[in-house]
């Protein structure tokens, strides 16, 4: 089994730094060539906005298994300043940054579970698995 | 990693040779802009044929191009879209529908220079 693998964000180069270890893991499980390019996107936005809003932070990764099926777990996460109003952050559209709003709600869209903790002055962790397709 | 911009006629080709950091896509919309007076370029094509991630922030970024380029008299077209990232881009919510788009390199050329003819043809009539 593939170890965990993490990766310190600390710059936009580890942006993508994270997204081709994911790549690399996934490959091993038998990703669809889509699936990986969907998981390396998400990966691409959270880590970003660990970057634009948090400055520091970790993603790290490895594979979990369930009811046979292996995947890919991505956890993301900052001691930044957190997310005041999740409800609107994950709303398509929104941001309190300079984007386009669509990273929360679009890497939704891109991988099979989607879990976000976070807490304001303390900081924010955003989980996600995306499966590999039998 | 910079990214190399060639110069081919009236035209400015720009062919992302691996996965850019923000720091990379900022630098090659100032290259571009740059390049765009200097040669007083009417085409831009950027190829990105070899990007497997397009996420919001490049997307973002191209479009940018496409739109200030455009402001200076340039149309730009991006080349070379991967299936993949097409289709990560509309689950994503990227908007690229005000941005030109060709399946490659030759494609996006014939498109510029079918667009520069008619231009010339108007100016004569």
């Amino acid at each position: 089994m593939t170890d965990d693998v993490r990766v310190a964000i600390r710059t936009d180069a580890d942006v993508v730094t994270a997204r081709q270890e994911a790549r690399t893991m996934a490959t091993g499980l038998g990703f669809s060539s889509t699936d990986l390019t969907l998981l390396a996107t998400a990966i691409s936005e959270v880590a970003r906005n660990i970057t634009t809003y948090a400055g520091t932070g970790e993603v790290a990764l490895r594979v979990v298994q369930e009811n046979g099926r292996r995947g890919i777990e991505v956890v993301a996460s900052d001691r930044g300043p957190g997310i005041a109003n999740v409800e609107l952050a994950m709303q398509d559209g929104y941001t309190t940054g300079n984007g386009l709003g669509l990273g929360l709600p679009g890497t939704r869209r891109l991988v099979d579970d989607f879990e976000l903790q976070t807490e304001v002055g303390a900081g924010t962790t955003i989980r996600l698995v995306k499966w590999a397709r039998a | 990693m910079a990214v190399p911009i060639l110069k081919q006629g009236p035209f400015l080709i720009a062919s992302i040779q691996a996965a850019l950091t923000d720091t990379d896509v900022i630098r090659l919309q100032d290259d571009v802009m740059q390049q765009v007076g200097r040669f007083r370029s009417r085409g831009i094509i950027v190829d990105v044929t070899a990007l497997d991630v397009m996420d919001s922030f490049v997307s973002r970024s191209l479009r940018g191009i496409a739109h200030m380029t455009r402001l200076r008299g340039a149309e730009t077209v991006i080349v070379g879209i991967q299936p993949e990232v097409a289709f990560a881009m509309v689950q994503l919510g990227m908007n690229f529908e005000d941005v030109h788009t060709a399946l490659d390199l030759e494609e996006g050329l014939a498109f510029l220079q079918l667009k520069l003819n008619r231009e010339s043809d108007a100016g004569d009539g």
